[in-house]
Parts: C-alpha cells; sequence; structure tokens
C-alpha cells in the first residue's frame, strides 16, 4: 500500500474538485472513481468568514481524505497564505503546493515552489509540491523537506497526456523509493495506466473527469486503467525488442527448411 | 377565492404571483426591500435567454423549461431582445469550442466571414464561432418592474418587510420565494457566488449576447439600453455578496478588452455581487409542508426557470393532489 508521510493510502486516485457541473455530479464520479483524496482549492475570500463552507462540506461528506491546493498563487507569500487558511479550514498539515509561474501554460515558478516548501516543511506542513520532471528542482524539494513529489504529466487542463517520457522515466530511475504522483495534464484513461506501467505511484486528475460528457462515466473508466497500470507494472513487463520473437516452441522444427 | 402571500419579490416570486394571479388567487407581496432591487439575485443577472447555451453544463430540465420562457417573457414583458447569441474563442481554446458544439444543439458554425457579418467589432483572432439564432436576452430590471406593475394593476399588494413563513403560513397559503435567504430552512442550500459589471461603453456596437470560451476566464457581454453592457459573471463557491474582488473586476474587464477594446473606452457605471442559491444538482426545488411552499436553488437559471415553476407552484395551490416536477421531499 502506498504511504505518504506516514498515511497509508487506500487508492491511488487523487481526483480534483473543480469545474464539475454540480455537486451532485462531482459526488457521483468520487464514488465511481475510487478515488481515496479529493483536492479542494481554496479561494482567499472564500476562506473569509468562512463563505466557502457549504460547498467545503460537501467534499468532507464525501468521505476520502482532503488535500487542499494552493491553486491559483503566484507568489510565494500568496502560497504560504492560503496553506495557512486551508489548515484552518480542513484541520490538515496535508498542502499540495502550486506556484504558478507562466499564465499561459501554468507551470510551476520553480524557484518559488522551493522556497515555500522550505517555509511550510519547517511549519509543520506536510507538503505535495506540484512541480516538472527536472531532477535538479526534484532534489531540492526533497532537501526542502518535500517526501512525495508531483511531476506535471502536461500542463494542467491540457489533456496531453505524458508529454516527456524521457524524463518522467529518469525521475522514476532518479527517485525509486520517493514516492512520485503524476499530476496534471492527463485526458484519457490510456495516459494513466502509461503513468502507472511507468512505475509511478498514482495519478492526479481534474479536468479529464469533471469536463468529460458523462464525468461519473469517465471516473470509472479511470480507476480501470490506473488498476490495470498497476498490476502491470507489477507483473514486470517485458521488454521491448527490435526482432520479432516467436511465441510459439521452435524446439524440434527443422528452422533452416 | 384563494388568498396568498408570496415572500420574496424578486424573479421567482414574481413569476409564482403572476401565476397565481392568472389562476384567479388574490395575492400579496411580500420583500424586505418592497420590490426586487439590490437585494435580490435576479436585479444583477445577465438575463440571457440561452437555454441551449446553458445545456453544455446543465441538466436536461434546464433546456427543456428555459425553451419555454422566451415566449412566456415575450408575452409578460417588452424587455425581450431577439438576435440569437454567438458563442466565440481565441483560435488557441478552438478546442473550447468544439467541445461545446457537440455537447449543444440548435446552433450553426460560422466562418470568419459571417461572423464578420453579424458582429464586425469582433477581433481577427475570433476566427469561429457558433450561432444560437434563436436564443434572446432580456432586460432583468425592466422585466421585473414590468411584472410588478403588472401584478400592480391585477390588484397584487406590495409590502415591505420580514415576516416569518411559518408565523404566516399559520394564517394562510405562503409561498417561500427568498433565494439564499431561506438557506435555514434546507440543509443543502449553498451559495455560488457572481459578480459582474454594468459599462457604459457607446463605442461598442455589439448586438447580441458574446460568450467567450476561456479555460480561465469565460465571459459573456450582453448589450442593454443606451449604449451600456452587462459584462459577466464569475461563479465562485461562496456565500458571500458583500464585494466584489479586485481580481474578479481585473479579469472580466481584461476578457470584455480582449472581445473588443473600445470596452477601453467605457465608463463604468456598476459593479453588482450576489450569490446565487443552489441545490448540490444544481436544479431547482419545491418543497411542500402544509399551508408553506418553498422554491429554491434556480442557481444561474432564475429568468430562464421561474416561469415554468411559477405554474409549477400554482398547480400546487389550486390542487394539492398534483405532483410537479422540482417537487422534494426531504423525509423520502
Amino acid at each position: 500500500m502506498l504511504s505518504v508521510y506516514g498515511t497509508e493510502l487506500s487508492s491511488r486516485l487523487m481526483l480534483g474538485t473543480a469545474q464539475y457541473p454540480s455537486p451532485a455530479i462531482l459526488a457521483d464520479a468520487f464514488a465511481k472513481s475510487n478515488a481515496g483524496i479529493a483536492t479542494v482549492s481554496l479561494r482567499r475570500e472564500s476562506g473569509q468568514d468562512r463563505a466557502g463552507q457549504d460547498f467545503w462540506s460537501l467534499i468532507q461528506s464525501l468521505g476520502v481524505q482532503i488535500l487542499p491546493n494552493t491553486a491559483g498563487c503566484h507568489t510565494v507569500k500568496e502560497a504560504v497564505t492560503t496553506a495557512h487558511m486551508a489548515r484552518e479550514v480542513f484541520g490538515t498539515k496535508w498542502i499540495k503546493l502550486e506556484v504558478i509561474g507562466e499564465e499561459d501554460t501554468l507551470q510551476p515558478d520553480v524557484f518559488g515552489l522551493v522556497e515555500a516548501a522550505r517555509i511550510l516543511s519547517e511549519d509543520g506542513f506536510q507538503v505535495f509540491p506540484y512541480t516538472t520532471e527536472d531532477l535538479v528542482v526534484a532534489d531540492r524539494l526533497l532537501n526542502a523537506g518535500c517526501e512525495v513529489l508531483m511531476p506535471w504529466g502536461a500542463p494542467i487542463g491540457s489533456g496531453l497526456g505524458l508529454n516527456n517520457t524521457f524524463g518522467l522515466r529518469a525521475m522514476r530511475a532518479h527517485f525509486p523509493d520517493v514516492p512520485l504522483v503524476i499530476d496534471a495534464g492527463l485526458g484519457l484513461p490510456s495516459q494513466a495506466a502509461q503513468a502507472m506501467e511507468m512505475g509511478f505511484d498514482a495519478v492526479l486528475l481534474n479536468t479529464a473527469v469533471a469536463k468529460a460528457g458523462s464525468p461519473a462515466d469517465m471516473a470509472h473508466a479511470f480507476a480501470l486503467a490506473l488498476e490495470a497500470g498497476r498490476a502491470a507494472y507489477l507483473a514486470d513487463p517485458m521488454e521491448p525488442r527490435d526482432m520479432a520473437a516467436p511465441s510459439s516452441p521452435v524446439i524440434g522444427k527443422a528452422f533452416l527448411s | 377565492m384563494k388568498e396568498v402571500t408570496v415572500i420574496g419579490a424578486g424573479v421567482v416570486g414574481l413569476c409564482v404571483a403572476r401565476q397565481l394571479v392568472d389562476r384567479g388567487a388574490t395575492v400579496r407581496v411580500i420583500d424586505s426591500g418592497g420590490e426586487a432591487g439590490e437585494q435580490s439575485c435576479s436585479w444583477w443577472a445577465g438575463g440571457m435567454l440561452a437555454p441551449f447555451c446553458e445545456g453544455e453544463s446543465a441538466e436536461e430540465p434546464v433546456v427543456r423549461h428555459g425553451e419555454e420562457a422566451l415566449g412566456w417573457w415575450q408575452e409578460k414583458t417588452n424587455a425581450v431582445e431577439t438576435g440569437g447569441s454567438l458563442v466565440v474563442s481565441a483560435q488557441r481554446d478552438r478546442a473550447d469550442l468544439k467541445q461545446f458544439a457537440r455537447r449543444t444543439k440548435n446552433h450553426r458554425s460560422l466562418s470568419r466571414a459571417e461572423i464578420e457579418a453579424l458582429e464586425p467589432e469582433l477581433p481577427d483572432g475570433i476566427q469561429q464561432a457558433l450561432y444560437f439564432e434563436t436564443e434572446a436576452n432580456l432586460a432583468p430590471r425592466e422585466a421585473l418592474s414590468a411584472l410588478k406593475t403588472g401584478l400592480e394593476r391585477d390588484g397584487v399588494s406590495f409590502e415591505t418587510g420580514w415576516a416569518d413563513p411559518d408565523v404566516l403560513a399559520s394564517d394562510g397559503m405562503t409561498i417561500d420565494c427568498r433565494g439564499l435567504a431561506a438557506a435555514d430552512a434546507f440543509p443543502d442550500l449553498r451559495g455560488v457566488k457572481g459578480e459582474m459589471l454594468i459599462v457604459h461603453a457607446p463605442d461598442v456596437t455589439f448586438k447580441r449576447t458574446i460568450r467567450l470560451l476561456h479555460p480561465r476566464i469565460p465571459i459573456y457581454v450582453v448589450p442593454r439600453e443606451d449604449g451600456e453592457y452587462m459584462i459577466g459573471a464569475t461563479m465562485i463557491e461562496s456565500k458571500d455578496s458583500n464585494r466584489a474582488s479586485v481580481r474578479s473586476v481585473l479579469e472580466l474587464l481584461s476578457a470584455a478588452y480582449a472581445l473588443n477594446p473600445a470596452f477601453g473606452e467605457a465608463e463604468i457605471v456598476e459593479i453588482g455581487v450576489a450569490s446565487r442559491p443552489a441545490f448540490p444538482d444544481n436544479l431547482p426545488r419545491i418543497t411542500r409542508n402544509g399551508n408553506l411552499i418553498r422554491v429554491n436553488g434556480l442557481y444561474r437559471h432564475g429568468f430562464l426557470l421561474s416561469p415554468a415553476l411559477g405554474g409549477m407552484v400554482a398547480d400546487l395551490v389550486f390542487n394539492k393532489n398534483t405532483r410537479p416536477e422540482f417537487l422534494y421531499d426531504y423525509s423520502d
């Protein structure tokens, strides 16, 4: 079972809670996904006087662990403030840390990310950083106190899948013992299966499910894909090779004929 | 003669009153402001009668009842502008437009030349659009005012004040149409905050509702009378309706400016905030307990759904055995 910051996770799927047509459809999607963690973004204004409490109560009633995030934060200060608010609202030390560096690709500002990760870790948070596949940044994040890394597959909401499989494979090989979660960019179950086949520990989805025509059915499809991909990884897949390898026995055949 | 008290003079309350009066009831309307105003969600509405566009994310009943709403508003008010709605995206977000087209009906795709024929001011970057020709929009405040005037003419009294629905119901048939102010009566009613602007932009000549699809800042621009435009609206899970945030206003205005740089010269007339009452499925509910009927949760579909819901409430008032579509029993 996957363990992060000493907590065992019942599922390898983390599901976001934004952009669904309605909270009822969101709840259906969670039921069909078997997701064990729900990520929730916290807008600062909703935290004031707990004006967003009704929606958070709906999320809390899903019966899964809550991973608040700092989505939409562009500076270290914003991210740290939002993290503190999230800790108060949800009563958890977990924080999915996003520090956005660029509006069009929503790619992380890795410099701000490392700085915010250090500040929050020292303050007792358990940080889940949204990062790139860059090995040096990954190393800095681990040094800053992170015990899990969340590299992107592709830009948030793009549905492009695993953009840099070479980089992601290198990351997996370089950090064999660090829980690695593919966060962002997945659009199809096959892409999630691919991530699991490559040995990633979990995936985080939002748009792919929320923006599907039928979110609950898509959530179910992703659940099946994760199961298949994980099982394939554990089964130790064969190595690809250049030439055909006959699948029927050749012994006893006159192979020169 | 049926005597009925309606609490709330927003779009729901007024439509309920209208439908009741049309069936012969004697009606009085109570509202904390005496009439629809800043305290009403519908005061700040976009007023889009766009059931097919809404169908992209709303459930089927919204589309079905929304289709009927256009004729109803045309019959009851002069506030309706036909002319359709235009859904556009920047080239780089054309995947969103393609998906929107797939998930909606009653539209046709326009080429750049056709877009220019309809709305010549849309920037070159907008190469494709979906045209929902049968959709319309109405001026919400005019529509609310027209309904009130018509009701007063038919003998309906409007009173300013606040009254406990349970107390009123002990005296006679009472319809609670207070929106989010009735949250204590529903365990699962929540608020979805919306921020909007009204600008005076005489240099802009958009003739119809324009919806801009955008991954972060989807907006719509609705033409109003006298060179004014409504720009809306944010969707934030929050029951707060005190103030608009700088971020929201910046985003709405930036997106409008991208649609037409002439918005840069506009004057800001109003910045509005309201929180829309919504249930978990974002569909409305009617509840009934003795003499007290409550209607709530119209979310962003007040003008689309209120005519139909008014009819359903009137059915319930005049025939206890009916079971309207949105009747909800919390004990079930």
